[in-house]
């Protein structure tokens, strides 16, 4: 089974692709879900009303297909604004914009899940709402946010796949690649999939960590 | 002291306070009592300016609570509030709830808020409980656990809200101990209560509110003993 054609360079080059895969993720992550929180605490705290706008504009990412959003936003800046602009930065752009439009839901959902009473005792001692923010209401929407947010951080690695098509050579186009010349898809797939899984399960047992970690309050 | 002049507030098209008027000097503990909804709760929040007023005006050393120019989260150094509810931030342990604002709002340094949470924990029977998360604690001691948070932002007026109402019979008792200790030691307090043994043994003045209005308001012994209104003879029967 394993009299194979795959040379030491094939492998190193799947490798840069999951390295491309993890760049990616990351950035999106790290950038979407900063404004996320913004715009999460921005909708919970000016009412429905007046976040429509900004609610309408989630919606839009979180409903039309990534490798959709990926296609038109590419065209978009390089065709009709004449725009010089790496994939690698649409891919990363879209991606972040994506990861936001899911995290601002989660983070209003975790930040409403905060006992109002809870609140007025805080802003009653005298902090600020600011202080009431970063001291209360984060770190316990934290703790209620924490499986989505890491389940969301999965889900965008995996849709990270889709770059390939404003030509990013991630780690599932660097397989396709190899697939083509060496016609061993299995052995590569394979290899494909435990570097995806080399990826993220660290961040599924962080998850898991802060899960216990916090269950003692 | 705190004074309150026709003050009014409504929710939506509900009148909740009408016309209001109501004297706290220093030292004094006032016991507020009165039916469910009749506005106590409402009162209180508008005393530390949780809630804004339609009109008149409350006055706390002074300083106008609802001015456009006064600074709430100062002024609130000023007023520890306990509400009915236990109100503990669940991911702080014991030491840590009472040192928060102490810190943040005070700006203390982090051995002087600890050493100042230690005494009031100290005070209220909870020196043993430092390290412990509030989860682990019974409703009375997290109820302790609110009042050492209160006081220990040296506040010059308590105000508390049916702080015994959420509790099992058993745990009341140490509560409204402390509250004794406190009126014991001088604290201008205002106790929002359905306890009237104690509205009438710690008590300088009990005010009896009824649908918004201060009906009544007299040393607990006139008050108790010849009651003026129809409304409130029926309150105490109904709670005898
Ligand atoms: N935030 C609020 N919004 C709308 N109505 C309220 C609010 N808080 C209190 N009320 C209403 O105001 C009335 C007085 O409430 P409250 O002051 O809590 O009474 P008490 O403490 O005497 O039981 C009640 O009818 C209550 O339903
Ligand atoms: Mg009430």
């Amino acid at each position: 089974m394993f009299d194979t054609a795959l040379t030491s360079s094939d492998f190193l080059f799947l490798a840069r692709g999951a390295g491309m895969t993890l760049l990616v993720t990351a950035i999106s992550v790290v950038l979407g879900t900063c404004l996320g929180i913004a715009c999460g605490i921005f909708r919970f705290q000016v009412g429905p009303w007046w976040a429509a706008p900004m609610t309408f504009l989630l919606d839009i990412f979180r409903s039309i297909p990534l490798l959709i959003q990926l296609v038109l936003v590419n065209a978009f800046l390089g065709m009709v604004l004449k725009l010089k602009i790496s994939g690698f930065s649409v891919a990363c752009g879209v991606l972040t914009l994506y990861t936001a439009a899911y995290c601002a839901e989660i983070v209003r959902g975790a930040i409403e899940a905060v006992p109002g009473t809870t609140r007025r005792a805080a802003r009653s001692l005298g902090l600020t709402w600011w202080q009431d923010m970063t001291s209360i209401v984060l770190p316990l929407a934290t703790r209620v946010a924490l499986p989505s947010w890491i389940g969301l951080a999965l889900g965008v690695m995996k849709d990270s796949a889709l770059v390939y098509i404003v030509q990013v050579t991630e780690l599932l186009k660097a397989t396709q690649i190899l697939i083509t010349r060496l016609q061993e898809p299995l052995l590569l797939l394979m290899i494909c999939g435990l570097f995806y899984f080399v990826i993220s399960f660290p961040l599924a047992r962080l998850g898991g960590y802060l899960e216990r970690r916090w269950s003692n309050d | 002291m705190i004074e309150i002049e026709k003050v009014h507030k409504s929710f939506g098209q509900l009148k909740v306070l009408k016309g209001i008027d109501l004297r706290v000097a220093k030292g004094e503990v006032l016991s507020v009592i009165g039916g469910s909804g009749s506005g106590k709760s409402t009162l209180l929040t508008c005393i530390n300016g949780l809630e804004p007023i339609d009109s008149g005006r409350i006055l706390v050393d002074g300083t106008e609570v609802h001015a456009k120019s006064t600074d709430l989260n100062k002024l609130r150094r000023k007023i520890g509030i306990v509400f009915q509810q236990w109100n503990a931030f669940p991911h702080l342990t014991v030491v840590e709830n009472v040192m928060l604002a102490q810190r943040k709002v005070l700006g203390r340094s982090k051995p002087e808020a600890e050493a100042e949470a230690v005494r009031q924990l100290s005070h209220v029977g909870l020196g043993d409980k430092l390290k412990v998360y509030p989860s682990r604690l019974s409703g009375g001691q997290q109820q302790r656990m609110a009042i050492a948070r209160a006081l220990a932002m040296s506040p010059h007026y308590m105000l508390f809200d049916e702080v015994t109402s959420a509790l099992d019979p058993q745990l009341v008792g140490e509560v409204l101990d402390t509250l004794r200790m406190l009126a014991a030691e001088g604290m201008t307090m205002i106790c929002v209560t359905h306890e009237m043994k104690f509205a009438r043994e710690v008590s300088d003045r009990v005010a009896f509110f009824h649908k918004g209005v201060m009906a009544e308001i007299a040393a607990p012994a006139e008050l108790f003993g010849a009651p003026k209104s129809e409304e409130l003879r029926a309150f105490l029967s109904a709670t005898h």
